[in-house]
């Protein structure tokens, strides 16, 4: 079976943002790969070493440098990656249509996973559109998956826990959540068996993808600012709860 | 007059001091109605299987004219295909303009499902949206930034992030219209369970007015316990800290931050939280936030509306037994 892991070459969280001109951030930034997509190669890896005659191939559609993030992927154990490079910031529609015609033109998908959301544009929509595009079933926020033949189960965590339980039909898309599995950082060996896997480049502008005449489109970025100052409940600790109910109902008026 | 159409969430309430259940508009929904209303808009509520007089007269209460009835069979009740897909097809049909859902745990996977159905452009946990304009504003590198985003394209679709605005009534008459047209042969996707676990026991952190959440100054799993009683008194949600989970007091799915839940209470009281660059990226939206930390020095308490040095292990139990007196 190919298994399918769609990546996305995102900024580090700790990493500070510096909004640059009206849409763009300083890039002189660490770059990782997605936080929600190493779930989604710890998987595929899994269900690999499972199943006979599997390959996983990690595909980003990112910048050069997003080169980094695959050879992470194939550190943690993909055996092979597609990068379609682009200069440019492209919304999930355009993702997603982009994503289906390199993975036809590469092979046949038995499955297909990414992260549950991305940390930088946190969309949370890309898993569905492939699996429109494809006319494959879609869960996202998967916590568990089991696969059978022609069938995969899985549980699907709403918030605050509430799990519910599908049967889809393979070829499917799973979008992974945090709990489904621990990540499997790679060991140094790792790292250097990565070198040896191919990474195939492909330009976006070589391609003729088609373009739907829906957007979404970045107009202005703003960093959030922060205007809170800090006022200090003194007292004991009778006293300070006395105060904070004094807040809660006259201030917040919430209760 | 453009055809505004508003997802609306329901749920069953048992009503007090009787046995009787009811199908009751999800409070969470009235701001986003409130929203939507504009002279030129004509606003459509799409709910499911729900011909309800309550359900009918909430919705009318706050300005909605056309409540479409949105019928799946029994089987695919759960089914969130049958239902994406019946919703798309009545958007259509009924000429709707553009489209508001919330960003709830139901809405995050209904609405990319319709989204993606219609190939349209969707819009999710939006925090300013301008109808006219088809821009909305949402949050970027996690919570760092803030984006406005312009769509193009039909039947634009936003989530909006639950407790937006303060809903405000504007009674109208509404007439209802019954969507019959749904798939029979959904076979590709098909649901085997539903844990419908009691969802007021365990209030959603996403639509909580107040949440107290707790970090490594917790100590343990039964130091929360402490913070779940309080937060009974207060009808808030509990929430945690990476840390708090990672330690396994609590379970993940009450972690708040970037790789966790992203709210935007009235009030957070942080409990014991030093404050972390992502733990600030799931609840920095807060409209109030109360820092309790024994540790002056901790991010939080120079990052927040009032601050507490001391013990939260101390504050809450007080806390607790002042509310219990009111």
């Amino acid at each position: 079976m190919q298994i399918y892991v769609c990546v996305k070459h995102v900024p580090d969280s700790a990493a500070s943002i510096t909004i640059t001109g009206d849409t763009g951030i300083d890039k002189n930034i660490t770059f990782l790969l997605n936080p929600f997509d190493e779930h989604a190669v710890t998987q595929a890896v899994k269900i690999r070493d499972q199943l006979k005659n599997s390959e996983v191939i990690a595909i980003c559609l990112g910048p050069e440098k997003a080169e980094d993030t695959l050879k992470s992927a194939l550190a943690m154990g993909a055996d092979r990656g597609v990068l379609i490079a682009t200069d440019e910031y492209h919304d999930s529609i355009f993702t997603a249509n982009t994503l289906k015609t390199v993975i036809e033109q590469d092979g046949t998908p038995g499955l297909i996973l990414t992260g549950k959301e991305s940390i930088d544009a946190e969309g949370m929509q890309t898993m569905f559109r492939i699996g429109a595009l494809f006319d494959f079933p879609v869960a996202n926020n998967v916590i568990k998956l089991e696969l059978d033949d022609d069938h995969a189960i899985v549980d699907h965590e709403l918030s605050g826990g509430i799990v519910n339980t599908y049967h889809m039909s393979l070829p499917c898309v799973i979008g992974t959540g945090k709990r489904l599995n621990n990540p499997r950082y790679p060991t140094f060996p790792d790292v250097v068996k990565a070198r040896k896997k191919v990474i195939k480049k492909l330009v976006l502008t070589d391609m003729n993808i088609e373009k739907s005449s829906s957007s979404m489109k970045i107009i202005k970025l703003e960093p959030l600012l922060q205007k809170r100052k800090p006022e200090e409940i003194k007292g004991t600790a009778a006293q300070a709860a006395e105060q904070i109910i004094q807040i809660l109902k006259q201030k917040a008026k919430v209760i | 007059m453009k055809n505004i159409g508003i997802i609306i969430e329901t749920e069953i309430r048992k009503e007090d001091l009787s046995e009787s259940v009811q199908t009751r508009v999800r409070d969470i929904c009235f701001g986003m109605i409130t929203l939507a209303r504009d002279v030129n808009h004509k606003l459509f509520a799409f709910v499911f299987n729900c011909d309800s007089e309550i359900v009918k007269s909430e919705l009318e209460d706050f300005g909605i004219t056309d409540i479409v009835d949105v019928v799946i069979e029994k089987k695919y009740q759960n089914n969130p295909d049958v239902k994406a897909k019946a919703v798309a097809g009545a958007l259509k049909e009924l000429d709707i303009h553009a489209v508001l859902g919330l960003s709830t745990s139901i809405g995050k996977d209904l609405l990319p499902r319709v989204a993606a159905q219609l190939d349209a452009p969707l819009v999710m946990d939006c925090i300013h949206v301008d109808i006219e304009n088809h821009t909305a504003k949402t949050s970027h590198y996690s919570g760092k930034a803030v984006a406005t985003i312009k769509t193009a394209g039909d039947i634009p679709i936003f989530g909006i992030r639950p407790n937006l605005i303060e809903p405000v009534m504007a009674p109208a008459d509404a007439v209802i219209l019954k969507y019959n047209k749904t798939a029979s042969d959904e076979k590709k996707l098909t649901v085997i369970k539903t844990d419908d676990t009691d969802s007021d026991a365990d209030r959603d952190l996403t639509e909580a007015d107040i949440i107290i959440a707790g970090g490594r100054g917790m100590k343990n799993s039964e130091n929360f316990t402490l913070l779940a009683k309080c937060a009974e008194k207060l009808n808030a949600a509990v929430g945690a800290s990476r840390v708090a989970v990672d330690e396994g007091w609590v379970p993940y799915s009450m972690q708040v931050g970037q790789t966790g839940e992203k709210v935007s209470p009235k009030v957070y009281i942080a409990c014991g939280i030093s404050g972390s660059i992502q733990h600030f990226a799931g609840m920095k939206t807060s409209k109030m936030v109360i820092a309790i930390n024994t540790d002056e020095n901790a991010a939080i308490m120079s990052n927040c509306d009032y601050f507490i040095k001391a013990d939260a292990l101390q504050i809450i139990p007080e806390l607790t037994m002042l509310l219990n007196n009111e």
